[in-house]
């Protein structure tokens, strides 16, 4: 990258209104669902806990690139982790950054993929309650998640229907490192009842199934494992496809949050290859698979790609199709894209409208 | 270019940096071991306030699995992604040649010497003998 | 464009192990016993289903043999019409997917013995990839060293998906031994199902498992750079066969960015990424895993920043291709040659050595 480049700024874009789809929102502490979890589960959440298959209580076998994946000037000043300041956040991104819209996801506690199933519905029951009592409620600029219990697609399906049609959730959310890849029957229950609440499915990556961080075992370090969760999302990507997820939901969104999107066009290609010497094994898609991911799925461009020749950028984006990009900033996270100046290519108008906002209203449906 | 005074030398202590608005531009400044060293608050990157970074040393390798770490204190992490720059030269660890946040020649020196400024003016009555903090802008 | 008669060189074809009877003359009293007393047999790998379309070309099937079983129709398959002076023989028969490593290690023997006998004596064009129980690194080095004096075999052959990423310290042995007998490593399509297919466990679909294979290789890419084996062993090369390599440039970008965050975790890794792979990776051309457009893919090799990344390959009996289309539309004359004959020549020093 030349000097100039990076010293380059993209127009701020604040006067648009910017839309935000990833934006972390954070607990205090476990405590903060003592109000929403009846006096067994906040027994079970202090006692038990939030038990995981990794080896650590309080830690990633990874050790990530900072305390709390996150930027050290987000440490809010009254206290607590990055992100679980209202007043902090507000100031730091809404306001920083002209932020019309900000799509909020939790990464922890996660109901979604507690092995013992009714105190994850009961902890995602919680978490939605308290989504929505101090962070939709407070700031009309937030709209959250419907966590759901995936691996229980009955109790995920009465959470959605609890919230479906209440305006501060724009979409339904689970965890992706599950039991089986998201595309399994299993988990159809909970696209039909998204779908028919016109509520779209974002799937940012997170989670632990004790499955091998990759194909052929673990990694060593960060540097590879903090690539592997994009590249996992990929694989969820080829489930919802093969699967007939998008097939058999015609009216079914997926947003695919902080994989990046550059993978996007080659994986269309390779998708599209193989699927022509094998279709006859998956006689319930009755077109290339790639047509569903460019009618059905968005992706958040965070991390955005940084090739060497920004040209190179333009020419995947233009394979990947524009409509499919939904800007977001990641915020807090370390690997956060600032909206000014994580854009390197130039951008013409109706590029940049739909990239940092138009996209957004159209996946999430939003008036 | 002309000098600006920015801050006693003694508010900065060795291990320590300040940020300071000289011309419009924010300049972080850092105490290396007694050497004063200033930098553009805004990394090359993505322009992320460089003043709140992470003072490391430096750590290299020629032989996977063995570690030699050296200038404690002298390389700065971006609070933001990272990236690693020489808190003397400005250059990133990762890529000298291409990517450097730009640094600001720093001196420090003796109260007769400065340029009048606000930080002077609120200050000569009791610093004659003291050390000033200059950066040349 | 007509397939330039130019004498190619296909780096990823596959002879067949009819079954386990065809490799008793290879095995030692003992082993050859167990064999036959245990009923051993089956070993065709499970990445492959032997009658998937996809596995065999249906002109390429004949008598109801296994594909790729007949050395005269690898001669009027994948030899002559391409005016192939050399071809690779990758022979993916189980030997790495057994738990028991001494039969790991007496089954290498015998798979590279029969392609020595049955194969490379008898017919001068063919050359092979020394097949080798990875899952225990000292039998491999020296099945490895057991090979070497035999100039045909040209390199190592491992699947992508094994018990542990490439670039553990374990494996060490191996590129040593690699980098001394100038043999790259190839990692080929195949996953010995120690671990799930993708981490987000086990998909439904033989079009899935082949899909994210890409996966496999690139955790191999990775753990290969960041663990420091191109620091350690600057020689080695590593070719990635039937991996499909139209995602490296964005793969390339990824792996750069995040090393730019954390270098200081993988201090040795000297150079950025993108430039390792440059220098040390190759890939075969099948599956092309091609974009709409041929100028589009012209455009994505561009990305990828050399010429000298991509090797012909037939990947013969697998269906990559129809009729003699063994090359994708888009790519000019020059990269065409580079491909077919300079590439693999420049990768393969034995192979060199050796070919008329």
């Amino acid at each position: 990258m030349s000097q100039s480049l990076l010293e380059r700024t993209a127009t701020q874009p604040a006067h648009l209104g910017l839309i935000d789809c990833d934006v972390h929102h954070a607990l205090r502490s476990p405590k903060d669902l003592h109000p929403y979890l009846s006096q067994k589960w906040r027994d079970h959440l202090t006692t038990y806990g939030s038990r995981r298959p990794i080896p650590f209580i309080s830690s990633s076998p990874y050790f990530k690139s900072a305390p709390a994946l996150s930027r050290k000037d987000t440490w809010p000043p009254n206290g607590g982790p990055p992100g679980s300041d209202l007043k902090f956040l507000q100031e730091q991104l809404l306001d920083r950054y002209g932020i019309e819209t900000g799509m909020l996801h939790l990464l922890s506690i996660t109901g979604m993929d507690q092995r013992n199933q009714e105190f994850g519905a009961a902890l995602c029951r919680a978490i939605n309650e308290w989504q929505y009592a101090e962070w939709t409620q407070q700031d009309a600029r937030l709209k959250a998640a419907i966590v759901v219990p995936g691996e229980d697609a009955e109790a995920a399906v009465k959470e959605i229907e609890h919230w479906a049609g209440n305006k501060d959730f724009a979409q339904v959310s689970m965890v992706t490192h599950t039991i089986e890849p998201l595309g399994r029957r299993r988990y159809w229950p909970i696209y039909e009842a998204a779908a028919a609440h016109d509520l779209p499915v974002g799937l940012h990556t997170s989670g632990n199934n004790g499955h091998a961080v990759t194909p052929t075992g673990w990694s060593s370090y960060y540097a590879e494992e903090h690539h592997e969760v994009a590249i996992s999302q990929q694989a969820l990507v080829t489930s919802l496809v093969c699967e007939g997820v998008p097939a058999r939901n015609p009216t079914l969104r997926v947003v695919l949050v902080e994989a990046g999107v550059a993978w996007v066009a080659p994986l269309c290609w390779r998708l599209d290859q193989h699927w022509k010497r094998m279709r006859d094994e998956v006689p319930h898609l009755d077109r290339p698979p790639s047509s569903y991911i460019k009618t059905q799925m968005w992706f958040t461009t965070q991390p955005m790609d940084e090739p060497e020749k920004p040209e190179h950028l333009t020419k995947m984006l233009d394979w990947i199709g524009w409509d499919r990009l939904l800007f977001a900033t990641d915020y807090p996270h370390w690997d956060f894209d600032d909206p000014g100046t994580a854009i390197k290519i130039p951008l013409t108008e109706q590029q940049r409208s739909m990239l940092f906002r138009d996209n957004a209203r159209a996946a999430y449906n939003l008036d | 270019m002309s000098k600006h005074v920015v801050a006693l030398a003694r508010e900065i202590p060795p291990g320590n940096r300040k940020l300071v608005t000289v011309r419009g531009r924010p300049i972080a400044i850092f105490n290396i071991k007694g050497e004063f060293y200033g930098l553009l608050n805004r990394c090359p990157h993505q322009g992320g306030p460089m003043c709140e970074g992470v003072l490391t040393g430096l750590i290299q390798s020629d032989d996977p699995g063995t570690y030699q770490y050296s200038r404690a204190g002298e390389i700065l992490r971006c609070p933001w992604h990272g990236w690693e720059f020489d808190v003397k030269t400005g250059q990133s660890w990762c890529d000298p040649e291409k990517v450097t946040v730009r640094n600001y020649p720093v001196e420090v020196a003796p109260g007769q010497r400065v340029v009048q400024g606000p930080y002077v003016a609120e200050k000569i009555p009791v610093a004659l003998e003291e050390q000033y903090v200059v950066v040349e802008v | 464009m007509s397939f330039p008669r130019i004498g190619a060189i296909d780096c990823d074809t596959h002879p067949a192990v009819p079954g386990m009877r065809t490799l008793l003359p290879y095995l030692d009293d003992h082993w050859r016993e167990q064999v036959t007393v245990r009923g051993i047999d089956g070993l065709d790998p499970s990445s492959f289903p032997l009658n998937a379309p996809a596995n065999c070309r249906s002109d390429w099937r004949a008598n109801g043999a296994k594909p790729g079983s007949s050395l005269d129709l690898l001669r009027t398959h994948a030899l002559d019409p391409f005016g192939t002076k050399a071809a690779i023989c990758n022979c993916l028969y189980g030997a790495a997917g057994t738990f028991n490593v001494d039969f790991a290690a007496a089954l290498s023997r015998a798979i590279n013995d029969w392609l020595a006998a049955e194969w490379l004596d008898r017919e001068p064009r063919l050359r092979a990839s020394i097949v080798v129980p990875i899952q225990d690194p000292e039998l491999a080095v020296a099945e490895i060293e057991r090979c070497v004096p035999d100039k045909r075999f040209v390199q190592i052959l491992v699947p992508a998906a094994i018990e542990a990423p490439l670039g553990r310290r374990m494996y060490w042995p191996i590129y040593a031994a690699a980098e001394k007998h100038a043999l790259p490593l190839c990692i080929h399509a195949g996953s010995t199902f120690r671990h799930a297919t993708t981490s987000n466990g086990w998909p439904s679909y033989y079009l899935e498992d082949y899909v994210v294979m890409s996966h496999a290789f690139q955790a191999q890419l990775l753990s290969l750079v960041a663990e420091g084996v191109f620091t350690k062993f600057p020689n080695l090369t590593v070719v990635l066969a039937e991996a499909g390599f139209t995602w490296l440039p964005q793969f390339m970008w990824r792996e750069v960015k995040t090393w730019r965050a954390m270098r200081a975790e993988i201090p040795w890794v000297d150079r950025a990424p993108a430039e390792i792979i440059r220098d040390n990776v190759r890939f075969t051309l099948q599956p092309t895993d091609a974009p709409p457009e041929p100028d589009q893919l012209a455009q994505t090799i561009d990305m990828i920043g050399t010429d000298r990344a991509l090797l012909f390959s037939t990947d013969y009996p697998h269906w990559q291709f129809d009729g003699d289309n063994a090359l994708p539309a888009g790519l000019d004359a020059s990269l065409v040659r580079k491909l077919l004959l300079d590439n693999p020549l420049d990768t393969y020093p034995r192979l060199k050595e050796t070919v008329a």
